[in-house]
């Protein structure tokens, strides 16, 4: 099944009322099955835009579509079957077991009022094994590393059985094989499952590598909007980022970055 | 090990937190200043009529409504706490952290040293008074920490303070008027199951009944409300929804609980604590067994009250402070938290 079309028209938000906008009305469309990454400095908004496309914060102006649908009139439950949203540094208080987080991943698919709800086991099984952390299943999500609680949040929203995935920067607590692992299975998602994957990512390269589309965001406005190759070039990342980079294109188009050291721009 | 599946747990934590309550309402009918023989016990259940007039005093109108009295405020305390503390995801939260404990003792005071007469026909002035103290500060932490259609947390903690200073101050106030009242104010103020009878169980039972339910059918959105907001949020809960429920099913609890008893510390507190350790942190499971432990543990903790010093008695508050406040200590240090 295809997940329906995301749009954004005209977002505006700011975070109270006399507050600076974090948004200029921004457009957006993404496109059912495209595997986008969005980019951009420390405070661009790309949490800001992620939570609005998510439904987590509501817009000050203009609106979210989903399959055409206005999203703030989306009752919660529908919803969170058809977006799931992963956000950055999720800490959970109680120690439930990872197994006991993934599964909550199937609340929306609870059966009568959820209190007796089990049989969701095969799910959340492929969700853990997809995700690597089948091992721990037993361990308290309070006690394993960060890395590890990553990956089970991932796990709980792949739970939600959603055709859209939206990622705050899904690799940023994991080494560089997690981060690789993640992405391999984002990108193994997207084309055998269609899902449409949003993700925010810092590194370059690995939004280079897996991504078919890039936003880049400055200020809370649209930098540029394409292809790895368009968007991933020294210019606009001086541009982006204020640091000097290399680049080399890669095969399939996809452009490698190289940090230039700072003691060879004086040179 | 694998966690045991819910309907396992639910079974087992239910079955024990009977027995166990069970145990205490056998205690508490049994033990006190004048000791009553299982036999006795016996007789009243199955042939009254043929049972000592004084003994029967003794059970039926002296220590069952008590008893009664502590398994409805304990359990309503116990819950109220598992229901704050999920909800604001914060350890430390108890029941009286809405303002409501400091409500109802304004409300208390009023009606001890103006000797108010009861505004509710079927209650006495104080439980009445307390119990209209508790909802009127509810509503006003409510309304102050209410922002738009959202109820932010450390809003809603702070405005929970700043209601309980005010009312706590009215309370000193009343107090330093009291004269011959004062000991009364005070007494109350540590609570008490001293003046259980049958109109402050029936002023507790609905509440309990009604809020125990609600906080039940939320326990599976509690569990998710664990992750924080947005998490929650894009699993699915409407998160504000369910905080304005808990917060009004739980408040609602604690202020018919209080009113009945008076203020009954650390238990609300402890309880949901306690109970985590034994059942873990599945809501669905935690509501009924916390409730249960919540209504043993004050029971014991008054059978105590009543009985240690007689025929003097000692607030159960007392008891249940000196008890809990030991224990919470040993639990943060021997547990390093409280998760």
């Amino acid at each position: 099944m295809t997940p329906p079309r995301l749009q954004a028209q005209g977002l505006a938000f700011s975070y109270t009322p006399d507050s600076p906008q974090v948004l200029d009305p921004l457009d957006l469309d993404l496109q059912p099955g495209s595997f986008v990454g969005l980019l951009g400095p420390n405070g661009s908004g790309k949490s800001t835009l992620l939570k609005l496309l998510a439904g987590v914060l509501r817009p000050v102006q203009g609106r979210v579509h989903l399959g055409g649908e206005d999203m703030s009139r989306i009752p919660r439950g529908r919803l969170a079957s058809t977006l799931a949203f992963v956000p950055q540094d999720v800490q959970v208080w109680l120690p439930f077991t990872c197994r006991e987080v993934v599964a909550m991943g199937r609340y929306v698919h609870r059966s009568g009022l959820g209190l007796l709800d089990s049989g969701h086991d095969e799910v959340v099984r492929r969700c853990m094994a997809d995700t690597g952390v089948a091992d721990l299943a037993e361990r308290r999500i309070t006690e394993v590393s960060g890395g590890e609680a990553q990956r089970v949040r991932i796990a709980q929203a792949l739970a939600q059985e959603a055709g859209i995935l939206v990622l705050d920067e899904p690799t940023s607590h994991l080494d560089i094989s997690f981060q690789v692992e993640v992405m391999d299975l984002l990108s193994r998602l997207n084309r055998t499952r269609g899902l449409t994957i949003l993700a925010a990512l810092h590194d370059l390269n690995l939004a280079s590598l897996y991504c078919d589309r890039l936003i880049a965001l400055r200020q809370g406005h649209v930098l540029r909007d394409g292809p790895p190759a368009e968007v991933l070039e020294p210019t606009l990342l001086q541009d982006l980022f204020g640091v000097q980079v290399e680049v080399q294109s890669g095969p399939g188009r996809r452009p490698r970055i190289f940090l230039v050291p700072t003691e060879d721009r004086k040179a | 090990m694998r966690r045991a599946s819910l309907a396992v747990r639910l079974t087992l934590a239910c079955t024990g937190g009977v027995a166990l309550l069970t145990v205490a309402a056998l205690v508490g009918m049994l033990v006190g200043s004048v000791p009553i023989t299982p036999g006795d016990l016996w007789l009243a259940w199955s042939d009254p009529d043929r049972l000592d007039p004084a003994t029967a005093t003794i059970l039926l109108d002296l220590r069952l409504p008590r008893v009664l009295l502590g398994i409805l405020v304990g359990a309503s305390l116990a819950l109220a706490g598992s229901g704050f503390q999920g909800i604001l995801r914060n350890p430390l939260a108890g029941p009286y952290i809405v303002g409501t404990s400091a409500g109802a003792a304004l409300g208390a005071s009023l009606a001890i040293v103006l000797h108010l007469p009861s505004p509710l026909p079927w209650l006495s002035p104080v439980p009445a008074l307390a119990f209209l103290g508790a909802l009127g500060a509810m509503m006003a932490v409510y309304r102050l920490a209410r922002i738009g259609n959202t109820l932010p947390v450390e809003t809603f903690l702070l405005a929970g303070v700043v209601v309980g200073s005010f009312a706590g101050a009215m309370v000193s106030f009343l107090m330093t008027l009291a004269h011959e009242d004062l000991p009364r104010v005070v007494f109350w103020l540590m609570g008490s199951l001293g003046q259980a009878d049958a109109s402050r169980v029936a002023l507790v039972a609905p509440y309990l009944l009604i809020g125990g339910v609600a906080l039940y059918l939320l326990s599976p959105a509690l569990n998710l409300a664990s992750m924080g907001d947005e998490a929650a949020w894009s699993l699915g809960v409407d998160v504000e929804r369910l905080k304005i429920r808990v917060i009004l099913a739980g408040s609602l609890v604690t202020a018919a609980a209080v009113s009945a008893s008076g203020l009954i510390g650390f238990l609300g507190l402890l309880v949901p604590h306690l109970t985590r350790m034994l059942v873990g942190p599945d809501h669905r499971v935690l509501m009924p067994a916390s409730a249960l432990g919540g209504a043993a543990f004050l029971v014991l903790a008054d059978t105590v009250a009543r009985t240690v010093g007689a025929p003097q008695e000692i607030p159960v508050g007392v008891v249940t402070a000196m008890v809990g406040a030991p224990f919470f200590f040993w639990l943060l240090h021997h547990r390093k938290g409280l998760s």
